[in-house]
């Protein structure tokens, strides 16, 4: 008799699978990038709670993550972003967006200098066709290691002394966007103080085969400390908090767009900082150059709004010449327990959406089967809504 | 460094040429840089034996733009105007062509013939006045002048009147094969036009937009084919004096190692000497891919753009082949003072798409289709008295051979085609003393053009107008400032024209006009 070799079909398990399922209350799982990805273990507001007052874990394994090596990984890599890479040393790590030629971005991530000449690029969509399209005449090697790094964020006020526990010593000295590595079991563990929060907190990476030994004795040193593991929900409202944009949620990656007009610059998206014109040559920058000569179309807005109804994908409207006009659109909206405050991150037609500006948003809401409506004031705001000292304090307090 | 040029024109190919004449007759500091000991690019007469010499790689003059001649002032004379085909038949009852008048045929097909030929006239006169302007461009950005010029296009495509404007849009993109066989029963006519759509490019009579690759070919004389004399090297010998004349300087022995980048901006080359030369601006006749990838480096310019020139199709799929011969060979059929046409092997349209079959999997055709001429015949500066030299189109050989080209393959298709012209000429391999054949590496090394493609790209349209190299790129400035193209791969393509190199430089004056 012949047997036919099993095909893995359907979603892929994380490495913590095992350990995620043990801890599982609510069995409520989406697809990420074809893994299995809890919303929540327990309860949104506990989990989000643990973000702000302890410690959270989320499993980031879905993250795309590629290997970058090769004599010309640097020139790759400052080629494919916006950014001026060749400031960022060895042992240091980069936000960056990478655009098409017409300067609309395609994804924004993280870039990991882990040692001279070899990084890692971190990703929420997989960009390999655009990486290896990047890469035509260059000598370099882009590997996708997605599966066989296994990644946490491990994040909240706590969380240091959680690592502290967990025996990585001068963690201490780790300044945000610095990584350090660790042996684990007699593999390299990988830390880098960087997370989706907003909050104090590290990303640990290590290979997927010690995954379940690296929970267990994570969850052993954050016994005491509050350790919960936590869903895409409570992530999500945390990093509305933090002002952080997603891919698409708040933009669409240019490269799946259709229509004209519905990607977005970085200018857009509030990105400017990371643009960085004095490099000779980057993917984009003619055409940002011409559009920051002409002028952008839209603007990413952080909106405080009144009231304590979330503006879920509300219109925006702005008073202009006494009427209301629709200038806009949220894309995220959530009510904000920790800064007692009704926020949402938006989209609005150029010249409105100045810092400071007056504008309305338009919320719907059900109360008992029946329809309301509100125009609730907003007001353009600038800063982080969360953006507490302890995220950037070196060495971090022991909460 | 020396002191700040206006221009360098690397490669002096007949467009190059063309272009730095233009910009030295307004005035513009001009250097061209060429890496063989002589001008011309694929447009050159060299010796290839004691005593023979012979068109290298292009050998008919049948493209060359009114307007270029007429700009420049161009003189050089011709051995022979007007050249008729002879479309040889293996049972000895060939096909004589010229302009739209057929011999030899029924009488059927000598009418279909007229009819063909006027209508295939009319659509390349449409597309001549588009050869000879800067494509439009169809972004979002587009200028107003773009927007009139493709809308003039529209207007004179309707203008042809509603049955022949039907006839143009059906017919350009589609493939000569069905064409032929719907109109003629003659085989070696069908044959020698298949061929005519074929020459030079990696597609076969069946492949779609042949119709088109055919309607290029007639667009600068209506297809008539003259010889100048001394070789096509006397074209770009004019061309040449042309340009000194106009006060640029051509420096040959002067191959480019890379383009020199400052700022993100094209500032001039260097090259393989060592030699450093700054330039406002450089204009690039090296083929698109060569001039990217290698002498301004993928880095330098944006990904997409570096993509679309990866991706751009140039496989050269003919060989050239050069015979020494001590007298004229006997065809069965054809009398000794024929012998200034032009012949063509290809007995059927089937029997150039079976010979095309082979290139498709990398295989040389076994039975190849021949364009070949007897320059000597009217020219007796190209051979001793008494002598003669045939040069030959063979096709098809395909630049990335399967078995890969080596002295062994390159012998082994030279005897093969030596063969299969002993077909029709008996006497002939008694008659050589000696041969060269360039298999298109050989091209690609001697003329310096990706894939030994002699349009520098395939001429198809999805590499044409707009997307002539590629998109974003077609109005000969590339996405690098201070880089423009001005051979073949850009608008319109290759073929003896000059239209790349006269367009690229009234592209390049109106521009600098503007800013």
């Amino acid at each position: 008799m012949t047997t036919i070799q099993e095909v893995p079909q359907g979603r892929l398990k994380s490495p913590f699978f095992s350990r995620q399922a043990e801890l599982d209350r609510l069995n409520r799982w989406h697809e990420w990038k074809g893994y299995s990805s809890a919303d929540g273990f327990y309860d949104t507001a506990l989990e989000y709670f643990s973000i702000r007052n302890s410690t959270s874990v989320f499993d980031l394994t879905p993250m795309t993550k590629y290997r970058i090596t090769g004599p010309d990984s640097l020139d790759f890599i400052d080629r494919l972003v916006t950014r001026d890479m060749r400031k960022i040393r060895p042992g240091r790590v980069a936000y960056a967006v990478w655009c098409n030629e017409d300067g609309k971005v395609i994804d924004d991530g993280t870039i990991f200098h882990l040692q001279e000449g070899e990084y890692r690029l971190c990703s929420q969509e997989r960009h390999m066709a655009w990486l290896r399209a990047s890469a035509i005449g260059m000598d370099v090697s882009i590997v996708d290691e997605t599966p066989e790094i296994a990644a946490l964020a491990v994040q909240g006020p706590t969380s240091y002394s959680v690592l502290k526990d967990l025996g990585l010593d001068v963690i201490e000295n780790l300044k945000p966007f610095g990584l350090t590595n660790f042996e684990f079991e007699g593999v390299d563990l990988m830390v880098s103080r960087t997370g989706f929060t907003g909050d104090l907190g590290y990303e640990l990476w290590l290979p997927a085969e010690k995954a379940e030994a690296l929970w267990d004795a994570l969850f052993a040193a954050g016994k005491d400390h509050g350790i919960m593991a936590i869903g895409t929900s409570a992530l999500e409202e945390s990093r509305i908090e933090a002002g952080y944009i997603a891919a698409d949620i708040d933009f669409l990656p240019a490269d799946v767009t259709v229509r004209p007009g519905r990607s977005r610059s970085p200018f857009e998206l509030g990105l400017e900082w990371l643009v960085d014109f004095k490099k000779p040559n980057f993917t984009g920058r003619r055409a940002l150059a011409e559009e920051k000569r002409r002028g952008s179309t839209w603007r990413l807005v952080k909106l405080d709004i009144e009231g304590n109804k979330p503006a879920h994908h509300s219109y925006i409207y702005a008073k202009s010449s006494g009427r209301q006009k629709e200038v806009g659109f949220i894309t995220s909206a959530t009510w904000s327990p920790v800064c007692k405050q009704n926020i949402a991150i938006g989209t609005v037609r150029t010249p409105h959406g100045r810092v400071g500006d007056k504008l309305y948003v338009e919320i719907y809401y059900q109360l008992e089967m029946h329809w309301s409506r509100v125009m609730a004031g907003a007001t353009v705001v600038d800063k982080p809504f969360w953006n507490p000292p302890r995220r950037r304090a070196t060495p971090p307090g022991p909460f | 460094m020396n002191e700040r040029l206006d221009a360098i024109v690397i490669g002096a190919g007949h467009n190059g040429l063309v272009c730095a004449s233009l910009l030295a007759r307004a005035g513009r500091k001009v250097l061209v840089l060429e890496a063989n000991d002589q001008v011309g690019g694929a447009a050159v007469t060299r010796p290839f034996a004691d005593g023979y010499s012979v068109s290298a790689c292009a050998h008919l003059l049948y493209q060359l733009q009114p307007q270029v001649r007429k700009d420049l002032g161009l003189k050089f004379e011709l051995a022979a105007d007007k050249l008729g085909t002879i479309a040889l038949a293996p049972d000895g009852q060939h096909v004589r062509y010229n302009g739209n008048d057929v011999s030899g045929t029924s009488d059927g097909d000598a009418v279909e013939f007229k009819d063909f030929q006027r209508r295939m006239t009319r659509f390349a006169d449409l597309l001549r006045t588009y050869m000879n302007r800067t494509p439009p461009r169809l972004a979002k950005d587009a200028s107003k002048a773009d927007m009139l010029n493709l809308a003039q296009f529209g207007f004179d495509v309707r203008r042809l009147g509603k049955v022949e404007m039907q006839e143009f849009l059906r017919l350009i993109g589609m493939n000569i094969y069905d064409e032929l066989v719907e109109r003629f029963d003659n085989g070696p006519l069908k044959g020698a036009l298949s061929l005519d759509a074929t020459l030079g490019t990696h597609l076969g009579p069946r492949s779609p937009n042949t119709i088109l690759t055919y309607l290029y070919r007639l667009v600068g004389s209506h297809g008539a084919i003259s010889a100048p004399a001394g070789g096509m090297g006397a074209v770009s010998d004019a061309l040449a004096q042309s340009a000194r004349n106009h006060g640029a300087t051509i420096r040959t022995g002067m191959p480019v190692k890379r383009i020199i980048i400052e700022n993100g901006r094209a500032a001039g080359v260097e090259t393989e000497n060592g030699e450093k030369f700054s330039s406002r601006l450089t204009v690039s006749n090296a083929d698109p891919k060569s001039t990217i990838m290698k002498l301004v480096l993928a880095r330098n310019v944006e990904a997409g753009f570096t993509r679309r020139i990866h991706n751009l199709r140039s496989r050269g799929n003919a060989a050239k082949l050069h015979l020494a011969l001590d007298g004229l060979p006997d065809i069965g059929g054809v009398e000794k003072r024929e012998f200034g046409e032009r012949f063509v092997i290809a007995p059927d349209a089937d029997y150039v798409e079976r010979a095309f079959n082979a290139a498709k999997y990398g295989e040389t055709s076994a039975r190849p289709v021949f364009e070949i001429t007897f320059p000597s015949f009217r020219d007796s500066t190209l051979a001793p008295a008494g002598k003669h030299v045939m040069s030959a189109i063979v096709q098809y050989a395909p630049h990335r051979l399967a078995a890969g080209w080596s002295d062994g393959t390159r012998q082994a298709f030279l005897d093969l085609a030596i063969g299969a012209l002993g077909e029709y000429m008996p006497d002939l391999k008694q008659r050589i003393s000696a041969s060269e054949l360039l298999t298109p590496v050989d091209i690609e090394d001697e003329f310096h053009i990706t894939g030994g493609h002699w349009h520098h790209g395939e001429l198809t349209l999805d590499q044409f107008l707009f997307t002539r190299p590629v998109g974003g790129a077609a109005q000969y400035a590339m996405p690098l400032d201070g880089l423009y193209l001005c051979g073949a791969g850009a608008h319109p393509g290759g073929g003896v024209s000059g239209a790349a190199g006269r367009n690229a430089a009234r592209a390049i004056l109106k521009r600098e006009k503007a800013a």
